[in-house]
């Protein structure tokens, strides 16, 4: 199968801070360098990786570094990664809106992107003036807008309102109509971005399906970026992880998950051993938390129903008995209550033979429902009274748990229920 | 696919930067319905929401050309080659607002329209093109006014008006063409160079009023003849002015004031707007590329 779509070396650099009114000089300062003197650019020569979080040392960033990969024809690829890691980006170059620093872009066929549903509505328009003025900025010509319009009307279902103007709609409408202009559209390549997010629950139904309907067309291929992991693992067959600009993986899409969901735990752990927001006479302290999954994989996020197991490393000061150690950890939601708790006390755990100061909690089944949990522990000698915590932190780290089809047979589950336990159970009639 | 793939069946390239001279006249052609579609969407939501309409493009020239009876023929009392103060006016108040418009239109088209253009890719210069091509409606309702005037006048006053159009009134056509291409030209350098420095912006609105009074249309080139400023003759310099030969002639044409200003002069106008178009599109290709970064 030949590739549809091939990057190579592709670079994009951003200034850094507000474009001020020394740009008149820095043009010309680079006018000098490189047409009279004969130099290279001077200002591709500075800049620095994207780390959104680390101070800039230079006014100059790179958006997105050297990306090289293709796509084969047909292929679904995902592209996932964290806010500001170049997912944008490089969707906007592929799209043409903007032009890479360095490298290029090859592609066979028509290329169609959707980086907002609705490009170009104007308000005072009616519904159907308005598909017709979307579709023709989407690349298509009028008959086939014309040829389709029944079909996207239906799809959308505003049929009542089609010809009111699109300012009397409500949001949601709008929406509905700029994605069935969107995904009537049929070019070779099509570059999608998170526009799935929006609508109510039977639409959202809806598109998702529209979406496997026409990724699943014989030579279609598709780029699709979210933040969903769900849609990614449901939608595409292969996936690349953007870390700061770069790739930094790239593979099947059920790994290319994984491997997302395994790099967000250094923003969770790093600085346990210096909180200072815990409680405890400090003769024990625990230093990391670390999931795992069930392949020992370190891991920042669970599918609900998974095994999970989370790693304790300790410190201790003087001698310290383990055999009278116990050990309380909590999940906690964001209101502050306890969710669920796991006492070694009670399950008769002894300690005395921890070796390098680590020990687990399995947790066969994390039977939660979707959404994300502090974790929180205590640890005590000899009893569990107040007097004997040597360390207790309150939100220690944070446990997202991501929805998945949890019951058999079952969809999705819901993100907005709840932090509540999941038990298993089947309805009958 | 029967269509002809350069480099290998790869349809599409996207590099760093296009040769300055790649502009892409076939893909232009492609988008001809985006094209039409913009052209009528400038036109319906102009006036939509409004109780009179369209009748407003009758309106604004109307005052217009009733302040510059009272400030100019009255006050200052300057002579309107024998033409009557109205239709002599609102001869040059058609043609001018058309090239303001298109003018002030297409120097803001990435400005006013980054939100469509940082989504989305379509040929750029199509929303200039569209600006330009809906602004010759509001354009044909003010013609027709300045027909209607005129017929007034010749019924009216026909025993002691001296006007009446002449063969150079064909010219009408060209003429428009000379004024929208220039309008365009001028308009997408404007608008290409406003993406990095918006000083530009406020610069450019007080330039085209000023423009005004450059270019003959509350007086006729004939008072400028004869004068002249440091040592050259002031209606030279005043022809230097691409816009000048162009409305001289329209009123020469139609109204058959003044004198032809000769076809030198028309066609320095024509190799005026021929150049600004080329350095504008080449200007603009260039900066379409790169512009939402500095927007």
């Amino acid at each position: 199968m030949p590739s549809a779509i091939e990057f190579e070396h592709i670079s994009k650099q951003y200034r850094l801070g507000v474009v001020s009114s020394r740009t008149l000089g820095a043009d010309l300062g680079r006018w000098w360098q490189m047409s009279v003197l004969g130099k290279e650019d001077p200002y591709l020569k500075v800049g620095e990786t994207n780390d959104r979080a680390a101070a800039a040392t230079s006014d100059f960033v790179w958006a997105l570094r050297d990306i090289d990969f293709k796509v084969e024809q047909g292929e679904v690829l995902g592209i996932i990664g964290k806010n500001g890691a170049g997912k944008s980006t490089l969707l906007k170059l592929l799209s043409k809106v903007t032009g890479p620093t360095t490298g290029q872009i090859r592609a066979r066929g028509r290329i169609a992107s959707l980086l907002e549903v609705g490009t170009g509505f104007h308000p005072e328009l009616t519904g159907r003036e308005n598909v017709y003025m979307n579709g023709a900025i989407l690349g298509m010509t009028r008959r086939e807008i014309t040829s389709k319009l029944d079909e996207i009307i239906q799809f959308a279902g505003v049929e009542k309102y089609i010809d009111t103007p699109t300012k009397r709609y409500s949001s949601g409408m709008s929406v509905r109509l700029g994605f069935a202009v969107a995904s009537h559209l049929d070019p070779e390549i099509m570059v999608v971005d998170e526009v799935l997010a929006v609508g109510d629950a039977e639409f959202q139904k809806k598109a998702i399906g529209k979406m496997r309907e026409i990724s699943s067309q014989e030579g279609r291929t598709v780029l699709f970026v979210s933040h969903n992991m769900t849609s990614i693992r449901n939608l595409c067959q292969s996936g690349i992880v953007l870390e700061n600009g770069m790739v930094s993986f790239s593979g099947t899409a059920e790994q290319a998950v994984s491997k997302y969901l395994s790099i967000n735990q250094d923003e969770n752990t790093q600085k346990l051993r210096d909180r200072t927001d815990r409680i405890g006479n400090g003769r024990i302290r625990v230093t990391d938390i670390v999931l795992k999954n069930k392949d020992g994989e370190v891991v920042v996020d669970t599918f609900a129903g998974d095994p999970l197991t989370i790693e304790f490393h300790l410190e201790t000061r003087g001698e310290v008995d383990f055999s009278k150690m116990i050990v309380a950890v909590k999940l906690i939601d964001n209101y502050g209550t306890t969710v669920t708790m796991w006492v070694s006390d009670e399950s008769k755990c002894d300690f005395s033979a921890i070796r390098d100061g680590v020990f687990s909690l399995d947790i066969p089944h994390l039977n939660m429902r979707p959404n994300t949990y502090n974790l929180g522990f205590q640890i005590s000698l000899g009893t569990t009274g107040m007097n004997d915590w040597c360390d207790a932190i309150g939100g220690a780290a944070k446990v997202s748990v991501i929805n998945n089809s949890f019951f058999e047979k079952g969809v999705n589950l819901k993100e907005d229920r709840g932090y509540i336990p999941l038990i298993d159970a089947k309805f009958r009639v | 696919m029967k269509k002809q793939q350069p480099e290998g069946g790869w349809t599409t390239v996207i590099k760093p930067r296009n040769s300055l001279f790649a502009v892409n006249f076939k893909e232009i052609w492609d988008y001809r319905d985006l094209w039409f579609l913009f052209v009528k969407r400038n036109i319906i939501t102009q006036y939509k929401q409004t109780i009179l309409g369209p009748v407003w493009f009758v309106i604004q020239p109307v005052m217009t050309v009733i302040m510059y009876m009272v400030v100019f023929g009255g006050i200052a009392g300057i002579p309107t080659d024998g033409v009557p103060e109205a239709l002599f006016y609102l001869a040059g108040v058609c043609m001018w607002q058309y090239f303001a418009d298109c003018l002030g239109k297409t120097a803001n088209t990435f400005v006013d329209n980054a939100g469509i253009f940082g989504k989305v890719y379509f040929p750029r210069l199509i929303i200039p093109l569209a600006n330009v091509t809906s602004n010759l409606v509001r354009f044909g309702i003010q013609l027709a006014l300045y027909v209607v005037v005129y017929i007034y006048f010749v019924l009216a006053h026909g025993d002691h008006v001296t006007c009446a159009p002449n063969l150079y009134a064909l010219l009408f056509p060209a003429l428009v063409l000379l004024l929208a291409g220039l309008a365009l030209g001028f308009g997408i350098i404007t608008s290409s160079m406003t993406t990095k420095y918006r000083d530009l912006q406020v610069l450019f609105s007080f330039i085209v009023s000023l423009w005004m009074y450059a270019t003959p249309i509350v007086y006729p080139l004939s008072q400028v003849a004869g004068r002249s400023l440091y040592g050259m003759s002031l209606k030279t310099l005043m022809c230097l002015n691409p816009v000048t030969p162009i409305i001289e002639t329209f009123k020469y044409g139609t109204l058959g004031a003044g004198e032809f200003v000769g076809w030198g002069w028309l066609g320095y106008s024509l190799g005026f707007a021929v150049v600004v178009l080329l350095v504008g599109v080449l200007i603009f290709n260039r900066v379409q590329k790169s512009f939402m970064d500095t927007v």
